[in-house]
């Protein structure tokens, strides 16, 4: 080879080989991982890089996903036609069936979120299979609990996060050796941006469930954001709703994410206007991060992912 | 657009938050909603400036106690790059932390403060860039606001850390002047520093040339996984996968499959789901070789030019990061790439003063963030570089086999 020879990789091929050697890693400590799917772009993102690292082969891990129960439709949908597409094992367990055999309280409210209650259910689950890894799509960049967390994160028996016993993670060695009762959560993303996500998506050209691009749609206003007309919130006097074309920015309950103004129809279009807006991921669409400064620090404490 | 990844060396006090909060705010990667939090929280500050350095403070316990307890990372971007900062502490205690940021680092900028010069701290951060192998090291002088952009005091200062330099034969060391608090040659060169002509920090973190720093000779690739789908079709499928380390991989190479000394041929290479002629660090990729021959995970695969040595006795420099002591005799887990086997050490020949670099011939024992050397013996024979010839096959970590915690960090030599 000549002088000339280039080196030089893109920022993508290395967060996607950064991706694909986690989740190999994962295959190769691991007795039964699995990937925690949620049906959105993050969680879409990993099942396409397992894909990758594992095909001609089968997944070593199902997919799961926790149902909340007030999923959107279209995220659901989106999530059986992946499923069968790629025709891998998806273990589905439903919050309200947790509540119900668990007699569980649910929060009441104008927004009712069922997003602690899950926790029991994930952990249910991961008891019910003895997953001892979970895959998930977190990335650093979402929010400042997060910036701290390894990409191999140990948790106690109830899911608990301690960030102060951390494991110093060096190279690219991860220790992946837990006690009985232990699992690990791992996070194949963690170094991604938002915009690193979607332009891998449009690079990849990977699908999505439609209500991330423009739609017009039934919210009614609060506190600024335009949260989506359905079943599981409460109407109030005063409230009112009106017809949008709004797209989501990220994809959790119905009661709990808000939807963005957009007339934003292709993927383009979308990074265009995350190149362009001045407010973050989270802080635009998520409702219960505004709780508390520390509200991300406190859930994961308790189990959350 | 590539990668680069950095750590930025420092205390609180010689400005390394406000630094890195200088880099994401004057780069245009803060976001409206988290400025507002910043304001905010400023609001209490007498000066009613906003308070860059809150932008790199985490978590709630750490706010409360003003204090930085880990290694956190930031994510900002430019058109030509991606950075990744790993943004770990400085104080005498937490040289753990810091080797941990450092071990995946392109470069390193070392903060000194104009008003102090190069102290104690300079020297140990400098030490550990030099035990860790950074290629780069940007050496920023900060707060020549404070002593009236005197380009003596600047002077005065490359002197003394050239000298450092020297001692550590630190390479490719760049120094510049700035102001992290003022922006001061962050983001575009500064009036306020009329003498100095070099470029800005942001342009000093895009230009540096990265490619170059992985040895592309000497392939190594440590195996992951088997790929055996086992379907009719693939009956006899087999893809051994991995992250290249080092060195350059073609379709036709012959490859050796290490510790057990069977060779091979490449017949094809996938990265990224696509089939390719070739590829190099640090992509993950998939094999299939000529022959069938028995590879699992924790076997090394090797190419090209010098192989490694194949050996169960090692000697390595090691960063003790527990607070149950290391003892001659104690025996752990050591995982180098994929490869895990079970360690003893049978000496420690002295501790390295971090601050100094003098050797403490009979130290014992070695505690928290204590830099040792070791002599060790492995359960089986153990394929490995020099960390200072090949950083990608000398880089390991030791575990305590019953706490299951990363004890230490491992430059074997």
């Amino acid at each position: 080879m000549s002088n000339q020879h280039s080196y030089q990789s893109d920022y993508l091929d290395q967060l996607e080989s950064e991706a694909i050697h986690i989740l190999r890693e994962v295959a190769g400590q691991f007795e039964r991982p699995a990937l925690l799917f949620s049906g959105g772009k993050d969680s879409i993102t990993l099942v396409h890089l397992a894909l990758k690292a594992f095909r001609p082969g089968r997944l070593p891990f199902p997919l799961v996903h926790i149902d909340t129960g007030h999923n959107f439709p279209e995220a659901l949908t989106f999530r059986d036609e992946l499923a069968a597409r790629i025709g891998e094992r998806l273990i589905i367990r439903e919050v309200q069936e947790t509540i119900r055999q668990r007699q569980l309280t649910e929060p009441g409210g104008k927004f009712a979120s069922r997003n602690a209650l899950q926790t029991f259910t994930l952990l249910d689950t991961i008891e019910e299979f003895g997953f001892d890894a979970c895959i998930g799509g977190a990335r650093r960049d979402e929010e400042k609990a997060r910036a701290k967390e390894r990409i191999f994160s140990i948790r106690d028996e109830f899911g608990g996060w301690d960030p102060k016993r951390q494991r110093p993670e060096l190279w690219n060695t991860y220790n992946g050796r837990i006690h009985k009762g232990e699992n690990v959560r791992v996070f194949p993303i963690s170094n991604w941006t938002e915009l690193d996500v979607w332009n891998y998506i449009r690079r990849e050209k990977i699908g999505l469930p439609s209500i991330y691009f423009a739609h017009e749609r039934e919210v009614l206003s609060y506190e600024g954001q335009w949260i989506a007309l359905s079943p599981f919130i409460r109407l109030d006097d005063g409230d009112r709703v009106e017809k949008r074309q709004v797209r989501y920015r990220t994809v959790g309950d119905m009661t709990c994410t808000a939807a963005v103004e957009s007339s934003a129809s292709g993927i383009d279009d979308i990074i265009r206007e995350i190149t362009a807006t001045r407010t973050s991921e989270r802080g635009e669409t998520r409702i219960d991060d505004k709780v508390s400064e520390a509200a991300m620090e406190d859930r994961k404490k308790n189990g959350y992912f | 657009m590539d990668l680069l990844r950095f750590i930025t060396a420092g205390s609180v006090d010689d400005g390394k938050s406000t630094l890195i909060g200088r880099l994401l705010y004057d780069s245009k990667n803060i976001l409206a909603d988290q400025l507002e939090a910043l304001e905010r929280q400023s609001r209490n500050k007498e000066d009613g400036e906003i308070d860059l350095a809150l932008l790199t403070d985490g978590l709630r316990a750490e706010r409360e106690q003003g204090i930085t307890i880990d290694v956190a990372y930031k994510y900002f971007s430019t058109p030509r790059r991606k950075f990744i900062i790993a943004d770990a502490p400085g104080h005498v205690q937490y040289t753990r932390n810091m080797v941990t940021g450092a071990s995946n680092a392109n470069l390193i900028i070392v903060l000194i403060d104009a008003r102090k010069g190069v102290v104690e701290q300079t020297r140990r951060h400098s030490i550990i860039a030099g035990l860790l192998n950074i290629p780069h090291v940007i050496v920023a002088i900060n707060k020549m606001d404070l002593v009236d952009n005197s380009q003596d005091v600047y002077n005065n200062i490359v002197i003394d850390y050239a000298e450092v330099a020297k001692t550590l034969q630190l390479k490719d060391v760049v120094f510049l002047p700035i102001s992290a608090l003022k922006g001061d040659n962050i983001v575009s060169r500064s009036a306020a520093i009329p003498w100095y002509e070099g470029p800005a920090l942001l342009e000093l973190l895009e230009q540096t040339e990265v490619e170059k720093d992985i040895d592309r000779t000497r392939g190594r690739l440590p195996i992951q996984y088997v790929i055996r789908p086992q379907t009719e079709a693939l009956h006899d499928y087999r893809g051994y996968a991995g992250k290249i380390a080092s060195g350059t991989w073609r379709k036709g190479d012959a490859v050796t499959t290490l510790p057990s000394g069977l060779t091979s041929r490449i017949t094809s290479i996938e990265t990224g789901g696509r089939e390719v002629e070739e590829a190099f660090a640090p992509l993950s990729v998939i094999l299939q070789l000529e022959d069938d021959i028995d590879i699992s995970r924790g076997d090394l695969l090797v190419n090209g030019g010098r192989p490694p040595q194949v050996t169960q006795d090692l000697e390595a420099l090691v960063c003790w990061m527990d607070s149950k002591p290391l003892q001659p005799g104690n025996k752990y887990l050591l995982q180098l790439g994929s490869r895990l086997v079970r360690s003893q050490i049978k000496d420690l020949e002295y501790r390295l003063d971090v601050n100094t670099l003098e050797k403490d011939l009979a130290p014992g024992q070695a505690g928290l963030n204590d830099i040792v050397r070791v002599r060790l013996r492995t359960a089986s024979p153990l394929p490995f570089d020099a960390y200072t010839d090949l950083p990608a096959g000398g880089g390991a970590i030791l575990i305590d086999e019953t706490s299951n915690v990363t004890v230490g960090a491992c430059l074997l030599q």
